[in-house]
C-alpha cells in the first residue's frame, strides 16, 4: 500500500516541530531517524492522524484527514509507545480490541475476529500468554502484545514509534525481525528508531530528520554517512562495512 | 487459545446470581418495617403477615385495606426507587472511572453533587412553585446539568476536552457551588433543617411519581453506558490506544458524560446526594469480576440496586418508627466490607 506525504508542516503554538515535509513510500520498511526534538514522533502522530497537519497524507489517493477514525484503523495500524495499562484486561481482548475498526458500533465480535486475534497473537508468538492479563507482562510481551493488536487489524500500513525502547537486544532483534517479515505480506511499516545500528541492519529506506525538516532519505548507505551524522547529531562518528550485509555499522570513536 | 466461551458462562452465572440476590432483597425489604412482619411496633396480630405480602402482590386473597396500601404505595415504589438510584449511581460511577481512568472518580466528581444541591436549597428556601410541580427536584436536577454544561465550557480547549481539565474544572466549579449552596445555609433558618437533611440523602418521600420519573431516563441511561462497554474497555488503554484502534475519543467521552450526568443528576433530584454507593459499588465488583466493562457495568447496577435496597431497609427499621438517612447507613456498613475485600486481594493490583 502507497503512503504518500505531500508537504506536512505542523507547529506546536509557535514552535514549529515540521515543515514542508514530502516523501513516498510503498511496500517497505522504512526507519524515521533524528536526534531527540526533531519531529520524529510529530511526524508519526501526523500520518497516524492523530495531529491534523497542514498539508496532506495520502493512502491510496485518501486523504486520512478527511476519514474517520475507524476508516484509518483499518488501512493504518499503530503501535504507539508502550502505554501504561493499569487495568487486569486480558491480552486475549487486548489483541481481539484491534477487530473494533472492522465492527460497527453495537456489532458483536464473532469467531472469524476470535481467529484473527488468535492469528495475531501467534504471529508474533505471545499466544501462550492469551489468558494472562497485561498487567503482569514484562515490557517486551506488552510490546508484542499491542504489535498483535495492530495487525489484527489487519492494516495496510504499520506505523510505529520506537517500538525496541525499553527492551534488551534479544527482544529488540526479534521485534524488528517480525516487523521486517511483514512487509513481504504487501504491508508498509514506519518505525521511529533511536538505534541507529539497527536501522541500518533492519531498514529498507531511511528518513533523516533535523530540525523539523528532511534532512536525507534514501537507502541505508545514502543516508548513514559520517558527514550526516555530523552534521546532525553533532558528534563525529566512523562507519564500517558489515561484513556480510555490507550495511554501514556506525563505531564510535574513543 | 483463549477460551471465550468458558467466560461467557462464568459471566452468566454471576448476573444470574446477582439477579437471584436482588431479587430477594426486594422480598426481604418488603417485610421490613414497622407492621412488620419483621418489624416491632405494633402487636403480633395487627401485623402483615408474609403470606399476606404475597396475596397482595399478586392481587387475590383478602387481607385489610391498610396492609395493601403499606405494601402496595408505600414500601413497594420506596424499594423499587432505591433500586433505580443504586443502579444508576453505580452504573455511572462504573463510567467515570472508566473514562477518567482514576480510582477516585464517582458520579460527583464533576460537581453534579454541589449543583443539584444548590439548585435544591434554592427552591427550598424561597419555597418555589413550577406549574405546581416539584420545585426542589426541578432546580436540582436543572443545576446538576447546568454544573455540567460549565464544567465541560471550561474544560474544552480546541475541540477536545482532556480529561485533567475536566477533573480541575469539576472541582473548581463544585467548589463554587458548595460555598453558595453554604451561604444558603447560612440565611437559611427555619429552612436550614430541610437542606441538611435533603444533603444527607434518603428515600423517605418515595412515591409511584418518582419512580414513574426516574425509571425511563435511568433505564435509558444505564442501557447505554452498558452499550458502551467495547468502548470504554478499549478506553481504559489510553486516549491515543484507542484511537489507534479506531474510537473517536472525543465523541465516545462525550456521550459517556451525557448519560453518566444525565442519570446522576436524575437520581441526585429525587433523593438528595447519597454518597459511596456510585464510588465504592464498582470497586467492589472490580474487585470480584474484574476490569471488563461488558460484565462489570451490568454487575454493578445489579449490586447497587440490591445494595441500596438492603441499606435503605436498614435505614429505616434500626431505630424504628423512626429512620436515619440512608446515606449514612451506606457508609457504615459499606466500608468495613469494602476494606475486607481490598486487605484480602492486596496482593493483585487490582486497579
Amino acid at each position: 500500500m502507497k503512503i504518500k506525504v505531500k508537504n506536512v508542516s505542523f507547529s506546536y503554538g509557535s514552535i514549529k516541530a515540521l515543515e514542508n515535509v514530502s516523501f513516498e513510500i510503498e511496500n517497505e520498511f522504512v526507519g524515521i531517524i533524528g536526534p531527540n526534538g526533531s519531529g520524529k514522533t510529530t511526524l508519526l502522530n501526523c500520518m497516524a492522524g492523530f495531529l491534523k497537519s497542514d498539508g496532506c497524507i495520502l493512502i491510496n489517493g485518501k486523504d486520512i484527514n478527511k476519514l474517520d477514525r475507524k476508516k484509518v484503523a483499518r488501512e493504518i495500524g499503530i503501535v504507539p509507545q508502550i502505554p501504561n495499562i493499569s487495568f487486569p484486561l486480558t491480552v486475549f481482548d487486548i489483541v481481539l480490541m484491534g477487530r473494533n475498526p472492522h465492527k460497527k458500533m453495537l456489532e458483536f465480535m464473532n469467531e472469524k475476529d476470535i481467529k484473527i486475534a488468535n492469528d495475531a497473537m501467534e504471529a508474533v508468538g505471545i499466544e501462550h500468554l492469551a489468558d494472562r492479563t497485561i498487567t503482569e507482562l514484562s515490557g517486551g510481551e506488552l510490546q508484542k502484545v499491542i504489535i498483535a493488536r495492530a495487525l489484527a487489524q489487519q492494516p495496510n500500513i504499520l506505523l510505529l514509534d520506537e517500538p525496541t525502547a525499553h527492551l534488551d537486544i534479544h527482544h529488540q532483534i526479534e521485534i524488528l525481525s517480525l516487523i521486517k517479515s511483514l512487509i513481504g505480506k504487501g504491508i508498509t511499516a514506519i518505525a521511529v528508531l533511536h538505534d541507529l545500528n539497527l536501522a541500518s541492519c533492519f531498514c529498507d529506506k531511511i528518513i533523516l530528520l533535523n530540525k523539523g525538516k528532511i534532512f536525507a532519505i534514501g537507502n541505508v548507505k545514502e543516508v548513514i554517512t559520517p558527514d550526516n551524522i555530523y552534521t546532525v547529531y553533532g558528534i563525529r562518528v566512523d562507519i564500517l562495512q558489515h561484513p556480510k550485509s555490507k550495511k554501514p555499522v556506525i563505531i564510535f570513536p574513543e | 487459545m483463549f477460551d471465550h466461551r468458558k467466560r461467557l458462562i462464568k459471566w452468566i452465572t454471576i448476573i444470574f446470581s446477582l439477579l437471584v440476590l436482588l431479587i430477594f432483597s426486594i422480598f426481604m425489604s418488603l417485610m421490613i418495617g414497622v407492621m412488620g412482619p419483621i418489624g416491632k411496633g405494633v402487636p403480633d396480630k395487627e401485623k402483615i403477615g408474609m403470606e399476606e405480602i404475597f396475596q397482595i402482590l399478586i392481587g387475590k386473597g383478602s387481607y385489610p385495606s391498610t396492609h395493601k396500601s403499606i405494601i402496595l404505595d408505600i414500601r413497594l415504589p420506596r424499594i423499587l426507587l432505591a433500586g433505580i438510584i443504586g443502579a444508576a449511581l453505580a452504573t455511572a460511577g462504573c463510567a467515570m472511572q472508566g473514562i477518567f481512568r482514576n480510582p477516585m472518580a464517582s458520579p460527583y466528581i464533576l460537581g453534579i453533587s454541589s449543583g443539584a444541591a444548590f439548585g435544591a436549597a434554592l427552591a427550598i428556601v424561597i419555597g418555589l412553585n413550577i406549574f405546581g410541580l416539584n420545585s426542589v427536584q426541578i432546580l436540582a436536577f436543572s443545576f446538576a446539568l447546568l454544573d455540567i454544561f460549565i464544567v465541560y465550557n471550561i474544560a474544552k480547549y480546541k475541540g477536545a476536552v482532556p480529561t485533567e481539565n475536566l477533573l480541575l474544572a469539576g472541582i473548581a466549579v463544585g467548589y463554587f457551588f458548595s460555598a453558595l449552596v453554604s451561604f444558603i445555609k447560612y440565611i437559611a433558618g427555619e429552612e436550614l433543617r430541610t437542606i441538611v437533611f435533603w444533603l444527607m440523602g434518603g428515600l423517605w418521600n418515595a412515591s409511584w411519581e418518582k419512580v414513574y420519573m426516574t425509571f425511563p431516563l435511568a433505564v435509558l441511561g444505564i442501557f447505554i453506558l452498558f452499550l458502551f462497554s467495547r468502548e470504554l474497555n478499549i478506553m481504559l488503554t489510553g486516549e491515543i490506544s484507542a484511537m489507534s484502534v479506531g474510537i473517536n475519543v472525543e465523541q465516545t467521552k462525550k456521550i459517556i458524560l451525557i448519560f453518566s450526568t444525565l442519570i446522576t443528576a436524575i437520581s441526585v433530584s429525587v433523593a438528595g446526594i447519597i454518597g459511596f454507593v456510585g464510588l465504592i459499588i464498582p470497586h467492589i465488583m472490580r474487585l470480584l469480576v474484574g476490569s471488563d466493562h461488558r460484565i462489570l457495568i451490568p454487575s454493578s447496577c445489579l449490586m447497587g440496586a440490591t445494595f441500596l435496597i438492603l441499606t435503605d431497609a436498614l435505614a429505616r427499621s434500626i431505630i424504628q418508627p423512626s429512620e436515619i438517612p440512608v446515606g449514612i447507613i451506606t457508609s457504615l456498613f459499606g466500608v468495613p466490607f469494602f476494606i475486607y475485600l481490598l486487605r484480602r486481594k492486596k496482593t493483585v493490583r487490582w486497579w
